[in-house]
């Protein structure tokens, strides 16, 4: 078919946010990948590096170490969270909102804070070492402690939308033909969670054995694949090495990666539109004992949140428990201080703006256009990409495609436009599904309708399609801002002097052994999201729904 | 009048699957064309074809003497409306309707109008500044209506306009649509599972089943004069039997010689009979009569449907009939009753396979 303008257009503009991605994200890995192949002249080297990786046992024991730490982390974190989204979904118990808040607080923390308030809590000097009855919190305990804090939100999110799509009516089928509750639990409930249970498995071990925060804070001579990579490269300066064991650490994450996404698909097919929503029955004792179950969680969250807190304005622990704000005294200490703040919230903004921009065109086109079939496929699969990658490898990639001399782009290098750039592409994938998820639900034939109406596919995009969208394209920048705060891994190689982040001051402040101030930049970073979180419900709550009174039946 | 839209020759693959197969069509300008077919016969993908949101495998489409066959939809002239309805949530009714006209050029004054005319031709006058959440389903469908006319397209094309509606909104939109296209003239293609639908509201009917045309003619042509087994059998009910040639104008059904009005060719062939046409006979004057047992006794309101277990020479076999609900209850008909039936020669019809 002849190809009007508006095929041109759209042509334009995949091709425009295919070529982004490939820079971003096709090329470093194509770069990282090609450099652990090579020695430190740059000559192909064939598996050699890989062969002295696998001979060298402290290395190799780490991929044990990691695997340990991962599948521990994600059987704790799992069990742990199906119970309280079990709660929150099938329970009448008081307080859900209060509760699934709470659950949340750790996405608003880099994760390696987390690490820190357990050092506070049963470190050398801890109030509760003595609950260790001699064990050390540096090392195995520590990290699967602090990792569970740092995955339950994304375990508890994914299955609390699991549990939420069980279809009443078979629940009343089971209740009709007289089903105990046991039984229904095990063919009802357990069946239709079941994927989303999987697919939050495999997010809790891919993110546990990607971060390095953790870790690095708490893990004590406990050496974790994460580390190594972080090591070889900021210890030993070796690259090569940084870039073999990177290779190692990608493998797992994409393995992880496919079956969700295979376990993903499955899920769709169990929600149909006709689907009833089940509301629990009220049940005293059961509501109880949920209640009870998810105040001791949240007990914990605030336990390591407040410690934190009260760590960070302690003057000098544990001699001096006079409350002062000396730790925020940023400027005084290593680290880049206050001005690490700013660069972070100016790189945040970068990120939330640019990046749902160039997210939700994406997911637009992929879901939109008409015709371009193989080119959208292209970029729908591009998309998915970022999220097998983990950040500390992207990071590392970014060096070796952006810092290469011949490269046109190496400009970009130690600005802070690389650190949005990487800060994007690390987070592409979940946004790219959100801003996807809510243009599925907007009638395809809206496009027809316009097209055939002579107009063009932009106006229909700018006076339909975004006012729509706007719930999710918040959802989608406030992701970004949040995330762009709290991640380490994804920029800790990249940044420069004049462009210090909170995220990693925290991390560096702690390894210089100024383990209170980092506290207090991490609780700044909490107190930013926390404070863009309650704007966010703030916005979407009164300004949005004024802007969408078409929502609503009456007039 | 002349012909305003053809369709030639026209193939539409979807990978090994063939969706149209060599379709040809002519409509003619100001013409209601029905395209009427069961769940997955094409008539959709024809519609979007003559739309171009889809393109066809092989084959021409000539719209007012101009090929558009190649043309992207927004470079050909059609106004469409979908069975969803695809009104944009966020605009009022207004702006729906004017969606269309703002790149016209058209002063403000001028699209207000527009918009006021058609609003009136809709009878949604008082609704102009509503949401479509605010509307009823019937309301809705005027409005998006009223959308795709608004710039006043040579072609309408609705894709199953008012199979989202209830019975009673459905009946009454149909009069309403038919009344507005004849009013205003315009050329409207509209796609329809609904047999009713298409008999009431349709010029012409055109019939499909598996990608191909079975059948082309006004309502009552397509009615009366099926030509295929597939046409019989999908509009209204009817009886179907597998008969042998006997003479040009007798045929035998299981063993038993009837005599009918067509002109036989063919050995063996199909035909059909209304149930309608089948009439319960108390003398034995009239031509093939035969005796029967009532099985079954369905109240459809003014009518009652029998089946009725006919003793044909060599086997019996249910047919279907029509009666009027007092003859029923006049003539104490009930279950296990015996009756006879008169398979009058007018109503048997030699149709293809």
């Amino acid at each position: 078919m002849k190809k009007s303008r508006d095929d041109y257009l759209t042509l334009f503009f995949i091709s425009i946010i295919g070529i982004y991605i490939f820079i971003a994200l096709a090329f470093p890995m194509y770069a990282i990948l090609s450099k652990s192949f090579e020695n430190k002249d740059g000559a192909f080297i064939g598996f050699e590096n890989y062969q002295s990786y696998f001979e060298n046992s402290s290395l190799v024991y780490s991929i044990y170490n990691s695997l340990f730490i991962s599948i521990v982390t994600m059987v704790i974190t799992i069990s742990l969270a199906f119970v309280f989204a079990y709660a929150l979904t099938k329970s009448r118990m008081a307080g859900k909102g209060m509760f699934r808040s709470i659950a949340m607080i750790p996405i608003l923390v880099p994760s390696l804070l987390s690490g820190i308030s357990l050092i506070y809590l049963f470190g050398k000097q801890g109030i509760f070492r003595e609950l260790l009855m001699g064990y050390e919190i540096y090392g195995p305990i520590g990290i699967i402690i602090a990792e569970v804090f740092y995955t339950f939100p994304h375990a508890l999110l994914i299955i609390v939308t699991a549990l939420s799509i069980g279809d009443a009516r078979l629940y009343e089928a089971a209740k009709v033909l007289r089903s105990k509750s046991i039984r229904t639990f095990f063919t009802v409930t357990l069946p239709s969670a079941k994927y989303g249970v999987i697919s939050a498995a495999f997010v809790v071990f891919t993110l546990v054995i990607t971060d390095f925060g953790i870790p690095k804070v708490i893990g004590g001579n406990y050496n974790v694949l994460a580390v190594d990579v972080y090591k070889q490269v900021i210890g030993q300066q070796n690259f090569e090495m940084g870039a073999v064991v990177s290779m190692v650490l990608v493998f797992p994450a994409l393995i992880a990666f496919a079956v969700d996404r295979i376990v993903q698909r499955k899920q769709v097919a169990i929600l149909t539109s006709r689907s009833v929503v089940h509301e629990p029955n009220e049940s005293k004792t059961f509501d109880r004992v949920m209640f009870g179950y998810c105040s001791v969680i949240s007990v914990l969250i605030l336990t390591i949140l407040g410690m934190c807190l009260y760590a960070s304005l302690v003057t000098f622990w544990p001699y001096n428990l006079t409350l002062s704000l000396k730790n925020y005294q940023f400027d005084l200490m290593d680290g880049g201080g206050w001005d690490s703040y700013y660069n972070s919230i100016r790189m945040a903004s970068y990120t939330a703006f640019f990046g749902t921009i160039v997210v939700f065109a994406g997911a637009y086109f992929v879901e939109k256009s008409r015709g371009l079939k193989t080119g959208r496929s292209i970029l729908h699969l591009l998309s998915m990409m970022p999220m097998a990658i983990p950040g500390l490898v992207l990071g590392l990639a970014y060096i070796f495609f952006f810092n290469h001399p011949d490269n046109p782009l190496n400009f970009l290098y130690g600005t802070m436009a690389i650190l949005v750039i990487c800060t994007i592409t690390h987070f592409y994938t979940v946004s790219h599904l959100t801003g996807l998820t809510s243009l599925k639900q907007i009638d395809n034939e809206f496009e027809h309708v316009s097209s055939s109406l002579k107009q063009p596919f932009y106006k229909t995009f700018f006076r339909v399609t975004v006012p729509i969208s706007l719930p999710a394209i918040f959802e989608i920048g406030i992701y970004f801002f949040v995330n762009a705060m709290t991640t380490v891994s994804a920029v800790v190689f990249l940044y420069s002097s004049k462009t210090t982040l909170a995220s990693v001051a925290v991390l560096n402040m702690d390894d210089a052994g100024d383990i209170a101030p980092a506290a207090a930049m991490g609780m700044m970073i909490f107190y930013t999201n926390a404070a863009v979180r309650i704007v966010y419900v703030i916005i979407t709550k009164k300004i949005l729904v004024r802007f969408q009174n078409w929502r609503t039946k009456t007039s | 009048m002349e012909k305003y839209l053809s369709v030639k020759k026209v193939n539409k693959h979807f990978g090994k699957f063939q969706a149209l197969k060599d379709v040809n069509f002519d409509v003619k300008e100001g013409e209601f064309v029905c395209i009427l077919g069961p769940s997955g016969c094409g008539k959709t993908t024809l519609l979007r074809v003559i739309a171009g949101l889809e393109s066809q495998s092989e084959g021409e489409i000539n719209q007012n003497n101009k090929n558009i066959s190649q043309l992207p939809p927004d470079q050909r002239d059609f106004g469409i409306v979908f069975q969803s309805y695809a009104l944009f949530p966020n605009l009022t009714v207004k702006n729906n309707i004017s969606f269309g006209l703002k790149t016209r050029k058209q002063n403000r004054d001028a699209i207000d109008k527009r918009v006021d005319e058609l609003l009136n031709l809709v009878g949604l006058s008082d609704h102009i500044n509503k949401y479509s959440a605010q509307l009823s389903g019937g309301e809705q469908q005027r409005v998006a209506l009223a959308r795709a006319l608004a710039p006043s397209p040579g072609l309408l094309l609705l894709d199953e306009p008012l199979s989202a509606l209830d019975a009673k909104v459905r009946q009454h939109l149909r009069l309403e649509i038919k009344n507005l296209q004849r009013k205003l003239g315009v050329t409207t293609i509209m796609v329809t599972h609904d047999q009713e639908e298409a008999l009431t509201m349709a010029d012409r009917i055109i019939l499909m089943n598996k990608g191909v045309i079975e059948q082309e003619g006004s309502p009552q042509d397509i009615y009366s004069k099926p030509t295929t087994a597939f046409s019989a059998n999908f509009i209204g009910t009817t009886n179907l039997f597998k008969v042998k040639k006997i003479s040009s104008n007798s045929i035998e059904i299981h063993g038993s010689i009837l005599e009918c009005d067509d002109d036989i060719k063919d050995d063996v062939s199909t035909v059909t009979i209304r149930p309608e046409d089948i009439k319960i006979s108390d003398s034995e004057n009239n031509q093939n009569i035969f005796t029967g047992t009532v099985k079954e006794l369905e109240f459809l309101g003014s009518n009652i449907r029998g089946h009725i277990e006919v003793n044909f020479k060599s086997q019996t076999d249910i047919v279907i009939c029509n009666f009027a609900s007092e003859y029923i209850q006049y003539n104490n008909i009930q279950k296990d009753t015996q009756v006879n039936i008169s398979l009058q020669p007018h109503a048997i019809k030699i149709v293809k396979d």
